[in-house]
């Protein structure tokens, strides 16, 4: 297992070898660091690396100390170790043997990865508010005529009646859709850019443009 | 959003000649049949292009025997040989989709020489 945190840039089209066009999406992930190593044998009894990702402005004020726009408390984990803060922190499980690779401080880049690498996704979705049953589950909602008269986007009957006179849990009903957290399985590394320190990932990936993704080997295909 | 104009720029062609919609082209693809490949042809008049950079595509429409075929092509797609301009049509909108609605006479396209400033 490795990962990498990275900004979702936004979603092109390259060619690949035969010239067939492959949708990519661009994932920037410089400036990721390895913050913490938890080992077995340590009081954290499991083997993991903590990633800090995203800079932090630094306020230079005249006749001040200059300080992080970030907690002190958040600070100071990056500052004992002599690294500047970051301002996202997610953990990687690593597998024992790979845990020596690692050092603390030192900077991971888009080399981590290589092309034809599967990798899982994870993100947050875009947050769509309250929806209603048709844009959050794919109801068909009711005929436009045929007499139908205020009831054209509802989902219609939920149930049955004095037996089991309750609804079944888990009925698809309206709600909040998206702003959760997703993981889109098997996507497939295109390209990895070298100099621009980015990712291209084959297919779509959770969030936003500009939103914040985990990038990990995929826990379930290894090979194609 | 600069990464993703420079990773554009990356697949642009640069030996993309100039046509517009109402051209009369012939494109010349690369077809693998096995391991061999060779050249294929298709020649129409361009009924529109459509999108920027290097997601950029153009509509090619023909008769063949009768019936009309459309074909969509990238415009910087590797397996595209070269683009010749066979005619330069003079029309006056940038998608020629009326073109479909029409056979034969009606379909003609009034040809020029050559573009203004050139």
């Amino acid at each position: 297992m490795k990962g990498l945190l990275g900004r979702k840039v936004g979603m092109t089209q390259v060619f690949d070898v035969d010239g067939n066009r492959v949708p990519v999406t661009v994932v920037d992930v410089s400036g990721n660091v390895v913050v913490q190593k938890k080992t077995e044998d340590s009081k954290d009894g499991y083997n993991a690396i903590k990633l800090g990702f995203g800079d932090i402005k630094k306020l230079e004020k005249e006749g001040t100390e200059p300080k992080w726009r970030i907690s002190q408390p958040r600070a100071g984990v990056f500052t004992k170790l002599g690294l500047d803060p970051k301002r996202h922190v997610k953990e990687v499980r690593v597998n024992p043997e790979d845990l020596e690779e690692y050092e603390v401080g030192q900077e991971l880049t888009a080399n981590t990865f290589f092309p034809g690498e599967f990798i899982d996704v994870t993100g947050t979705t875009k947050g769509r508010g309250f929806t209603g049953v048709m844009k959050r589950h794919n109801f068909r909602g009711t005929k436009a005529s045929h007499g139908v008269h205020e009831f054209f986007r509802h989902g219609g009957s939920i149930g049955c009646s004095a037996y089991p006179a309750r609804v079944i849990k888990g009925k698809k009903m309206p709600g909040q859709h998206g702003n959760v957290r997703v993981t889109v399985q098997n996507l497939v590394v295109q390209q990895v850019l070298e100099d621009d320190n980015a990712v291209l990932v084959r297919g779509s990936v959770p969030g936003p443009n500009g939103g914040i993704v985990l990038l990990r080997s995929a826990i379930k295909k290894t090979h194609g | 959003m600069d990464l993703l104009k420079k990773i554009e720029e990356q697949q642009l062609r640069e030996d993309i000649p100039d046509f517009r919609a109402g051209d009369t082209v012939r494109v010349h693809l690369l077809i693998r049949e096995g391991e061999k490949e060779r050249v294929q042809v298709f020649e129409g008049v361009v009924l529109g292009r459509s999108g920027d950079g290097a997601k950029e595509t153009f509509t090619v429409r023909k008769n063949s025997y009768g019936v009309g075929v459309e074909r969509v092509f990238p415009v910087h797609s590797p397996r595209i040989e070269k683009i010749e301009i066979a005619a330069m049509g003079r029309v006056r909108r940038a998608k020629l989709y009326y073109l479909r609605d029409r056979a034969g006479k009606a379909a003609r396209i009034r040809t020029k020489r050559n573009r203004k400033g050139e």
